[in-house]
């Protein structure tokens, strides 16, 4: 199957029901009992930088790991798998030291996260995505990293761009089927990822969807540089999205109403993967497959989304729950709202007509 | 009438952060006061701005680094930050560098099909990649759409060729431009009804598009009316918003609602806007006054008390203050009382001229209030023409004149405002003038005058060449037996050389007149019984002069060239490496960043009113005239500026270059092998007594060996100047006429200013960070100069040419040379650059004949021609045999 064919059949699966990406990629590496030595391995014994927890790396030095905690998530039943390449940017490469392997790592996440979907594929014939995914870096262009200070920033917009494109290159050479901008704490990081990924699609010639998953930081119902759900929308509707949606920070019980926001508003697809809760006194996760599977039914009947899946502390066990409670459920109906002037600062603004 | 809230749909777009519309926000940035412009931003918010438009471009900001900075901030404000930004420009890059400060879906204002629609479509793609809405200005090659039919044309075909690319037309803002009206010329009377007719049919053919516009401009000549421009905006956004207009640049502070306006003012308003009779400016102006409100209510009531008196003192009054508003209405009322048209003129218009040529005569009044009298006067004339033209043919009477004149600037010269103040204060005071414009073949000034049985002839002239012209028009009258009066007049003409080398070329009466207050009582007198005394005066005056030159001629010591050049300045040198060899273009340099480099000092001297800027607005003789002058050339400053009435160009290059002797060698590259051209100087030759330098500019660049350059310049700002003056002459409108003229000089000036900063500080960067305010920059507080050809540094005008060719400055700019070596348009400047710490402006002084004789070797010329060229410098009369 080429990747437009690929593309077209989930773009009619989607139409038809509630389409299912995987989990949390660090709570099942937790079971793997990694050390050390499989971060650094051979090639980066002497490096100067502790690399453990460096989890994009093991692209590189275990992908059999990597290629397992895809697998399991297959087998749960999904139809997108991410990436293991939130962080293969340069910028936050550079936090180990490592911007020379961003490139790699990105190619590398894409083309065995490809090899295993093409092995699934080839069992029952059902599309199976690679969303290659690009997280927010460890930067923020809207804020300054001083409260003293307010008008610093430490990166500008078109380094930002240029780390996003080296990021959007490495995932698309590397076979990703779409490329999800995800885990947006700042919208203006995720205008320089999209103008990166712009970028790198006139450069290689070819166009990807465009997913964006952004992030409401609490209850406040903002991300972190302050804009509503409604602003965050009109800030990017311009990248013609292939799904909005937001991701991480909340558990499915507080991310509900800005879901609901979104999907009032949004133009295209809505997609949703809260994580299992809050962090508890532990430091794990208090939603079980089965609780979780309550919230994640209760939107798919209110029609609020059309993409369901995981983020922090879910499981291919929270996944297979999911995957499994879809059945027969109807997708969100895209609505389409009237041509109207959106604008946002931290706010909508809306013209009349 | 409509009692609805108006604004309910309407888009408010907060105008205070913007430095072209605010002083106060302007100088913030420039202070670097950024929490107070913060406070102007959220100001902006609090008082109800949905979007907030910011704009930072103004001639001393760098525009990138502010919007960058200014947007940070406000990004870190959530109670400013939470509504849209509009981020204005008239500059990509700036527009550009807030895009990539706003997290939020921004309006960029504005993009236009100025530079083509292959620009413009470029520049919509990365807007639309920053995921912005759009302003498009009705722009395009041809310029700014100013009728309806072409504001329609332009939104048109920009909105198809953006929907084409897949702009969403909802994200497209229509600027259909919005232009001052009620400014006194007829052409601008339709710019409201323009505007809101365009805007109807924009929004009912274009889809989803909206229409905006800054509407304070539409008010501008009323600055400083603070209620009638109120009252204005609210009329004006009354229809347009009816008419579908759904989003404004405005002050959101201070919006009127249409139903709140005065009945009477709304309704004067109302006919000013919709152009509904043609006394709807004059009428208005009637209650303008009145409306200025509160204590100055009775102040104003007492102004207009004139008003009241019998229409021969109404006229009068006109005239002394130079107010046109009723004029025309006084003049019918005059016309219908007497018994011929022509007694109108006679009688009462006369009489006051006659005063203000008192006045003037005895100080009280000055030039910029004579010319404004005269604009009075004119627009009397005027209405009574059609009259006497009819009488004329019923009777075959006609009027009497007091005498014609022929004037003109004459071949090679291009400058004319001197000589069109002269014209205005003669047509005033009763005489037919015929203005033959500049540069005039001698053939046709003869001609001329002739046919039109001319009682005298004016010449001027404001560059050296022009004097020789002079003498051969002398010398011409003097050949074809003309007897009448000569008049010489214009910056470079004097009494000496009108003693000298005009006046014993003709025979008839040759006259210096000094300034514009000279003229009447010269012609006067030439024209009336007491002419041959005053010939007579002229001519004993004349000699005495000639005899006072020739003295002066042996009195001056001078070193030979040879000594004088063993005596230039000894330099050390360092020079600084440019940024670039070779030229680079300024095509339509915005007029607004020339505004603050202006040097108001000359503009009043080019008005016959002498001080130095500021200190002349105070000035307890001519305070008066001054301020009432310079409030004149702002409000008009601000139109041009606006409306872009003319266009800037310049040119600047950078070339290898040594010394040598007393010419500067310009090579083609860094080799320095292939010399491409070759600047020849001028060295004073005046006894200066021991241990003094004589210097020549050659002096400033380092000879052979040390790796210098040199830099040249041409710049204009007066591309489209000669339309605008047409324009308002056409309107009896002299007065707008010399001060639009006046101006494009001051802002030439103040190109060539900007430019050189630019040079000092980036191009060639020897003077990175020089920060000195725009006001030390006018008093040249900066290291290095930037002499022209023509003036005391180097007296040589050929030297243009060179300039020019090096340049290509003709093809780049538009700037023209005259065979005389002036530069059309006039308003233009040309000149080196010279960067070396110790450059200063110095004058050659008198020169000799060993160094014309070695210039015309260097020059490859013969003596006669580097006479010719240098007259004006000679330390000797050529005719007189050199002294052994």
């Amino acid at each position: 199957m080429t990747r437009e064919e690929r593309v077209a059949a989930l773009n009619a699966e989607m139409a038809k029901r509630i389409l299912v990406l995987d989990g949390s990629m660090g709570a099942y590496l937790q079971g793997f009992g990694l050390t050390n030595e499989d971060f650094h391995g051979k090639r980066f014994a002497d490096h100067a930088r502790a690399l453990k927890g460096n989890n994009d790396l093991l692209v590189l030095m275990r992908p059999d790991v990597i290629a397992k905690v895809h697998e399991a998530y297959l087998d749960a039943g999904v139809d997108i798998i991410e990436t293991n390449t939130f962080s293969a940017t340069t910028i936050s490469q550079a936090e180990y030291a490592l911007e020379d392997v961003a490139y790699e790592v990105n190619v590398e996440g894409a083309r065995i996260a490809r090899e295993v979907c093409d092995a699934f594929e080839a069992k029952d014939g059902r599309p199976r995505i690679v969303a290659g995914a690009l997280g927010p870096t460890t930067k923020l262009l809207s804020m300054s990293p001083e409260v003293g200070d307010p008008g610093r920033r430490d990166c500008t917009f078109d380094q930002m761009a240029a780390a996003y494109e080296d990021q959007a290159r490495g995932l698309i050479v590397g076979g990703s089927d779409l490329l999800l901008i995800e885990t947006i704490t700042d919208t203006l990081n995720c205008k320089a990822a999209l103008w990166g990924v712009w970028e790198a699609f006139d450069k290689l010639g070819v166009e990807l969807p465009i997913w964006i998953s952004g992030t409401i930081t609490d209850k406040s119902g903002r991300t972190l540089s302050g804009q509503t759900v409604e602003a965050f929308w009109n800030s990017l509707a311009h990248a013609k999205p292939w799904a909005i949606g937001l991701n991480c920070a909340l558990g499915p019980a507080d991310m509900r109403a800005f879901l609901a926001d979104l999907s009032r508003v949004a133009e295209c697809a809505v997609s949703a993967y809260p994580n299992a809760g809050l962090p508890n006194a532990m430091g794990a996760y208090d939603e079980t497959p089965h609780s979780m599977e309550a919230h994640y039914v209760e939107w798919a009947k209110g029609g609020l989304v059309n993409v369901l899946g995981g983020c922090c502390g879910t499981t291919p066990d929270h996944i297979g729950h999911l995957a499994q409670a879809l059945g027969g459920v109807k997708p969100r109906v895209v609505p389409h709202h009237d041509a109207r002037l959106r604008l946002s600062g931290l706010e909508p603004f809306t013209a009349a007509a | 009438m409509t009692s609805a809230n108006p604004f309910a749909n309407f888009v408010i777009v907060g105008e205070r952060t913007n430095v072209t519309g605010s002083a106060k926000f302007r100088k913030l940035i420039e202070a670097d006061d950024y929490s107070a412009a913060l406070d102007v931003a959220r100001q902006q918010v609090e008082s109800g701005a949905n979007v907030l438009d910011v704009n930072v471009d103004a001639a001393m900001i760098d525009g990138p680094k502010a919007m960058t900075r200014f947007l940070n901030l406000i990004a870190s404000e959530p109670d400013i930050a939470k509504i849209p930004l509009m981020i204005d420009s008239s500059k990509w890059e700036v527009i550009e560098a807030g895009l990539k400060c706003a997290q939020g879906k921004s309006v960029v204002n504005s993009i236009s099909m100025k530079e083509g629609e292959a620009k413009f479509l470029e520049a919509a793609k990365r807007v639309r990649r920053y995921g912005a809405a759009v302003v498009v200005m009705a722009f395009d090659e041809k310029g700014q759409a100013d009728t309806e039919q072409r504001k329609v044309e332009i939104c048109t075909k920009a909105y198809k060729l953006l929907v084409d690319i897949g702009f969403p037309p909802q994200d497209i803002i229509f600027d259909p431009n919005v232009f001052a009206v009620a400014t006194g010329i007829e052409e601008h009377a339709d710019y409201a009804i323009a505007f809101i007719e365009a805007t109807r049919r924009i929004r009912e053919t274009l889809p989803h598009a909206h229409v905006s516009g800054g509407v304070s401009n539409v008010s501008f000549s009323f600055r400083g009316n603070e209620p009638v421009r109120e009252a204005m905006h609210a009329v004006f956004l009354y229809h347009a918003i009816s008419a579908g207009m759904d989003m404004g640049i405005v002050n959101a502070g201070s919006l009127t609602l249409y139903d709140n306006v005065e009945p009477e003012l709304r309704e004067r308003v109302e006919d000013v806007l919709l152009n509904r009779r043609s006394d709807a400016t004059e009428r208005l102006l009637d209650v303008a006054e009145q409306a200025k409100g509160g204590a100055k209510k009775r102040d104003s009531t007492k102004d207009l008390a004139w008003r009241e008196k019998p229409v021969r003192e109404r006229l009068g009054h006109a005239m002394v203050h130079g107010i046109t508003e009723f004029i025309i209405a006084d003049t019918e009322e005059a016309r219908l009382m007497a018994e011929r048209p022509l007694h109108v003129i006679e009688g009462p218009l006369m009489d006051g001229m006659s005063v203000v040529g008192d006045l003037f005569g005895a100080g009280k009044m000055f030039l910029p209030q004579v010319v404004k009298s005269a604009r009075v006067m004119k627009q009397a004339v005027a209405h009574l023409i059609p009259y006497m033209e009819e009488e004329k043919e019923r009777t075959g009477m006609a009027g009497r004149s007091n005498g014609k004149i022929v004037m003109a600037t004459v071949k090679g010269d291009v400058h004319d405002i001197g000589k069109n103040i002269v014209g205005v204060v003669m047509q005033c005071n009763g005489y037919d003038v015929v203005d033959l414009g500049v540069m005039v073949s001698c053939d046709k000034i003869l001609e001329t005058a002739k046919a039109e049985k001319a009682d005298a002839i004016g010449l001027s002239g404001l560059i050296t060449p022009s004097l020789d012209e002079m003498v051969f028009v002398a010398s011409e009258m003097q050949r074809l037996g003309f007897t009448l009066p000569l008049l010489i007049g214009g910056a470079t003409t004097s009494r000496t050389h009108t003693a000298v080398k005009i006046a014993p070329a003709y025979k008839g009466p040759t006259i210096y007149v000094t300034d514009a207050s000279r003229a009447v009582p010269v012609v006067q007198k030439l024209l009336g019984k007491d002419r041959d005394s005053f010939v007579g005066d002229a001519k004993k005056d004349q000699t005495l002069a000639r005899e006072q030159y020739l003295a002066g001629q042996d009195k001056r010591p001078r070193v030979p060239i040879a000594i004088a050049r063993e005596r230039a300045p000894k330099l050390e040198f360092a020079p600084v490496k440019p940024s670039f060899l070779g030229v680079r273009s300024f095509v339509e340099y915005p007029l607004e960043d020339l505004v603050p480099y202006i040097d108001w000092t000359p503009f009043f001297a080019s008005w016959d009113l002498v001080g130095r800027y500021p200190a002349i607005l105070e000035d307890d003789i001519v305070g008066e005239a001054a301020r009432n002058l310079y409030t004149d050339a702002r409000a008009m400053l601000d139109q041009l500026v606006v409306e872009k009435w003319v266009r800037a160009s310049g040119v600047v290059g950078f070339w290898p270059a040594n010394r040598d002797g007393d010419d500067v060698v310009l090579f083609k590259d860094e080799k320095r092998t292939k010399e491409i051209a070759r600047l020849y100087t001028l060295r004073q030759q005046i006894e200066k007594g021991q241990g003094k330098s004589n210097f020549a500019l050659a002096d400033y660049i380092a000879p052979k060996g040390v790796s210098d350059y040199v830099a040249a310049f041409a710049v204009t700002a007066g591309l489209g100047e000669e339309d605008v003056a047409i324009r308002f002459k056409r309107a009896n409108d002299d007065y707008s006429a010399i001060l639009a003229q006046a101006l494009c000089d001051r802002l030439a000036e103040a190109f060539a200013e900007a430019l050189h900063a630019k040079v000092r500080r980036d191009l060639w960067g020897y003077a990175k960070d020089e920060g000195l305010s725009a006001d030390d920059m006018i008093a040249e507080k900066y290291r290095g100069i930037r002499p022209a050809p023509g003036y005391p540094a180097q007296p040589d005008h050929t030297e243009k040419r060179t300039i020019f060719d090096l340049l290509d400055a003709t093809a780049r700019t538009g700037i023209d040379l005259t065979e005389s070596m002036a530069m059309t348009p006039p308003s233009s400047v040309s000149g080196l650059y010279f960067s070396h710490p110790q450059a200063e402006y110095f004058g050659t002084g008198k020169v000799d004949r060993d160094q014309v004789a070695d210039y015309a070797r260097r020059k490859g010329w013969d003596v006669a021609t580097a006479e010719r060229w240098l007259s004006p410098i000679l330390a000797y009369d050529p005719l007189l045999k050199a002294r052994a």
